[in-house]
């Protein structure tokens, strides 16, 4: 957790977009491990080939579109923006203090639907990894958002960027792009 | 990258195994770690791996824009043809227990169908989006 914190504190402050996005890889990884460490591995799994592999190499081939040195305005300071962080983080973990300690078994995360799920899904479902049967039959209909979600980007990304080739005429200036 | 002949010669060697690791990934998130959403990413890491060392156009012209459209389209159809296929079998919309004779075979038949949609919307849609940004600039 101490070096993801340091290694936002370095996206922070760096200027070359380069390493800003390599080390938004080495977060991610962290990430990763922490997800690890909480036993979640299938979450790691995701962040680890999502985070850390997929972003970082679409977060380079938007910087090969554009420029990869981050625009500094001169002589711009930002107290205000910097007071609005500092509340809401404070506010944030504030609100953290009211929450039950990791793991307690009386929490509402842990009484609410998950004792039937884990206690079910064998019988229910005859799948023997849980995370599959919660994601895929129990919360269906959410990992079906999700699926349209990944298609509306591919869409999106098509619609704005991708007919370049075939519309090569003097008047067509990338006007076509409605999500 | 094309003359790096290091490169060409370990990614050509790794890609297969990317690959099949995805499948496996695939098929075998029911009893382990991963499902669609994984399968999917490590598949397109492969094509896009392979996009990275021998170029866009070629990738282009082993999976052209419309197999990956298609497999975008195809894969959400997939997810969602298995809720339908409930619903006229007689149940709600995406509940699998009646997707067979018995209900844990309709389930498993059912997460098996839906992880491979995911899968393939997910690696289709990756791949649309690199390529499209990749081969932007040419």
């Amino acid at each position: 957790m101490g070096m993801m914190a340091a290694t936002g504190l370095a996206v922070a402050r760096l200027r070359n977009l380069f390493s800003v996005v390599m080390l938004g890889g080495i977060f991610s990884l962290l990430g990763a491990a922490v997800y690890v460490v909480l036993d979640a591995v299938d979450v790691a799994f995701t962040e680890a080939a999502v985070g850390a592999g997929i972003s970082t190499v679409l977060m380079l081939g938007t910087l090969a579109l554009t420029s990869s040195e981050e625009k500094v305005t001169p002589g711009h300071k930002s107290v205000g923006a910097l007071i609005v962080v500092i509340v809401t983080g404070a506010v944030l973990i504030y609100g953290t203090l009211d929450m039950p300690r990791y793991g307690d078994p009386t929490a509402p995360i842990n009484s609410h639907v998950a004792p039937r799920y884990l206690e079910q899904s064998p019988n229910e479902t005859a799948v023997p990894n849980v995370v599959t049967s919660v994601l895929a039959s129990y919360r269906g209909y959410d990992t079906l958002g999700e699926t349209f979600v990944i298609f509306t980007a591919a869409i999106g990304v098509l619609a704005l960027i991708g007919r370049g080739r075939r519309k090569r005429k003097p008047s067509s200036n990338s006007d076509g792009g409605d999500e | 990258m094309r003359h790096m002949i290091i490169l060409r010669v370990v990614s050509k060697f790794l890609i297969p195994f990317i690959l099949l690791f995805a499948l496996y990934v695939q098929w075998h998130g029911d009893f382990g770690p991963g499902g669609g959403f994984q399968a999917g990413v490590i598949f397109a890491a492969g094509f896009i791996l392979y996009a990275l060392i021998f170029g866009v156009d070629l990738t282009r012209k082993e999976i052209p824009a419309w197999v990956t459209r298609t497999a975008l389209v195809c894969g959400v159809l997939l997810y969602a043809g298995v809720g339908v296929a409930g619903m006229l079998m007689g149940g709600n919309f995406l509940s699998y227990s009646v997707l067979a004779h018995e209900p844990t075979h309709g389930q498993h038949l059912g997460i098996l169908l839906v992880e491979v949609g995911v899968g393939i919307t997910v690696a289709a849609a990756m791949i649309t989006i690199f390529l499209t940004f990749a081969g932007k600039d040419r």
